[in-house]
């Protein structure tokens, strides 16, 4: 492994202890009555999105699921902006119109959050083909779940990407569940990773609870495609803590397997690396966790501080040009 | 002024907008090597480079919701559906992603996208070569939908639907593609959401678009014969509607029949007849009367198919049963 040096040990910490931050304060709030709808977090998939986002360039996109908070932040979204949109507030990401499966930042190259399993690989696969046409040198990276590799659009979209060799990295974040249902009981591949032979793109399986691992995969691949090699497949084996939505019972978990992942923290495990290796002290850490912490008590407070949307607003937004007459003829 | 056909013109729109913008580029099923199978793009290959012509594998759901994944890194696609028939397998990026991403999103995005896709009965294809599905994408906000009828119409329509920021669906008719019609040499718009008063009368409206509309001017000429001037409005654009050049008809004629190749039952003219009603009852004279498809599937056998959709007579009769 390369890289591993102590800025990047201290930085992948920071950012997954701040996702994780954020998702836990997500969660209170969600139990406290406190955010409307349905929030599905990312806890416990941490690595996932800052070793992916780390690996990317200032110039390249995302696509991200309904499972999106930590991909977002990853991604340079500001927690405020999208507490405001976790609230249904005007001064969120989406004004108030998305709420948290849909965020989006344009400005960060984050084509957005999905409400629709699956449709994020045509959108980020139709990303990679505009990089190609437009002859830019970017790289789309695709988010999904277990779930949607068994999509339609999973199949038709690397297949499309690698007969055209388009700039597309997929990164499954295999969490073993798509609500409820084990991928086991419903797929009969043991790795998402070796459907890539179907398309003879490249296929990897990587710890998904090891940022290092993912970092470099990504890496490799948004390289690959870079040089207009193609897209390739990787598949991060994760688990996420909490259910499909905030209140999810989870019975079809067991209680070993819970264990077994809680024993496999991304977060544990790099701070146990980073003390061992002398790289930051437990007071040095804890200084981060409680900046991160700092930093989403000031994200609540603007969150509720902010105003709703008008209820003129409404009807803003459903058209570019005509919207007036379009929405009510 | 020089004839040429509606295929034709639909093929001089999208070759003038791929000359003008380079953003503009072509994907769907056998757009590239064979130019379409309704012929429509011969020689854009050639003539633009397969980055910018593209032959897809049969992938709908697919090759649609890259379209819409291009449009809002800002190119501008033009997809075509081999027929309207097969939408359905594409429902989700067009109803889902297309229509709702820029209000989804607070207005970050803009979706410039176009779907050309031919609809309509009359070559013996049977069910799922036949429908006419455009009420259904009248039902999503957020998308507008077109639906020209004659070469001019079709050729103004797509220009301006292909420079528009928003998804546009362009239902064409089949039966349309050879059928010729007038049009300029040089450049034209048509702007989205303005019917065309196609022939003027003071007796009674008559309400159509796409093949629809030759057949309601064919019936308008028989009602003349009777003595009945018929005032026949070609809406053009169903989404968004020109309900002005609507009303100042009906409130002129105080008569209106409503005509659409499509099944009745929840078709697009229901919706026109809704409107009407809650907003022209006082000026109506005579029921509000509707001539539409049967509520059946489109049947192989021409000595069925016929039968399925309104023909000239019908609407002839149609008028005759409210004119006094």
């Amino acid at each position: 492994m390369k890289k591993k040096d102590k800025e990047l040990y201290i930085k992948f910490y920071q950012e997954m202890q701040r996702l994780r931050s954020f998702e836990l304060k997500a969660s209170e709030l969600f139990t406290q009555a406190m955010l409307a709808g349905n929030i599905h977090t990312y806890i416990g998939q941490e690595a996932v999105a800052v070793g992916a986002c780390n690996a990317l360039k200032e110039s390249d996109y995302i696509v991200c699921t309904h499972r999106g908070h930590g991909q977002c932040i990853a991604r340079g979204c500001k927690p405020n902006l999208m507490m405001a949109e976790l609230f249904g507030k005007q001064t969120g990401y989406c004004k108030g119109k998305g709420g948290s499966m849909h965020i989006a930042d344009l400005n960060r190259g984050i084509l957005g959050a999905n409400g629709i399993v699956g449709a994020g690989l045509a959108i980020g696969t139709g990303s990679g083909l505009a990089s190609k046409i437009t002859e830019k040198n970017e790289v789309t990276l695709v988010f999904f779940g277990d779930g949607a590799s068994n999509e339609g659009y999973f199949h038709e979209s690397i297949n499309m990407a690698s007969a055209w060799k388009l700039p597309v990295v997929y990164l499954c974040e295999n969490n073993k569940y798509g609500v409820s249902v084990c991928i086991d009981r419903v797929c009969n591949v043991e790795d998402i990773a070796e459907r890539a032979k179907a398309y003879n793109i490249p296929g990897m399986i990587v710890d998904g609870n090891n940022v290092f691992e993912i970092y470099n995969a990504v890496q490799k691949a948004a390289e690959h495609a870079r040089q207009g090699k193609g897209p390739s497949l990787i598949e991060a084996k994760t688990y996420r803590y909490h259910g499909h939505y905030e209140g999810d019972p989870q019975v079809y978990k067991s209680k070993t397997e819970i264990e077994k992942w809680l024993n496999h923290d991304a977060i544990e495990n790099i701070k146990k690396e980073i003390l061992s290796k002398g790289f930051a002290s437990e007071e040095e850490l804890k200084i981060i966790e409680e900046k991160n912490k700092a930093e989403i008590e000031e994200a609540v407070a603007f969150a509720k501080d902010s105003p709703y949307p008008d209820v003129r607003e409404v009807t803003d937004d459903v058209y570019t040009t005509d919207n007036e007459r379009g929405v009510v003829r | 002024m020089r004839n040429i056909t509606y295929g034709q013109a639909i093929r001089e729109a999208m070759h003038e907008e791929m000359i003008r913008n380079s953003s503009v580029f072509i994907i769907g099923e056998d757009m590239g090597v064979m130019g379409s199978v309704f012929g429509l793009t011969k020689g854009f290959l050639e003539e633009f480079g397969p980055n910018r012509v593209i032959d897809t594998p049969i992938s709908e759901n697919g090759f649609t919701g890259m379209a819409v994944g291009a449009a809002m890194r800002g190119l501008r696609p033009i997809v075509e559906i081999m027929y309207i028939d097969f939408t359905p397998i594409s429902l989700d990026p067009i109803v889902n992603q297309a229509a709702k991403l820029r209000y989804m999103t607070g207005g970050q995005v803009s979706i410039p996208l176009v779907i050309r896709t031919p609809g309509g009965a009359g070559r013996r294809n049977a069910g799922q070569h036949s429908q006419s599905l455009e009420a259904l994408f009248t039902h999503f906000p957020g998308l507008k939908v077109i639906a020209p009828g004659t070469p001019y119409d079709a050729k103004g329509l797509l220009k301006s639907a292909i420079r528009d920021d928003d998804p546009v669906i362009c239902v064409e008719h089949k039966i349309l593609y050879a059928k010729k019609g007038e049009v300029p040499e040089e450049e034209y718009l048509i702007p989205l959401g303005k019917a065309d008063v196609k022939r003027s009368g003071k007796d009674v409206t008559i309400i159509a678009y796409s093949r629809q509309i030759l057949f309601a001017l064919e019936a308008a000429k028989e009602l003349k014969k009777q003595g009945i001037e018929a005032e026949v409005i070609d809406l053009r654009t169903l989404v968004p509607l020109d309900w002005d050049t609507i009303q100042q008809s009906i409130k002129k004629t105080h008569r209106v029949v409503l005509v659409q190749e499509g099944v009745k039952r929840n078709g697009y003219m229901g919706e026109i007849a809704s409107q009407i009603i809650d907003e022209l009852f006082d000026y109506l004279d005579a029921p509000v009367k509707r001539v539409a498809g049967l509520n059946v599937i489109p049947p192989f056998s021409p000595a069925l198919e016929d039968h399925i959709y309104p023909n000239p007579q019908d609407i002839f009769k149609a008028v005759m049963e409210i004119v006094d």
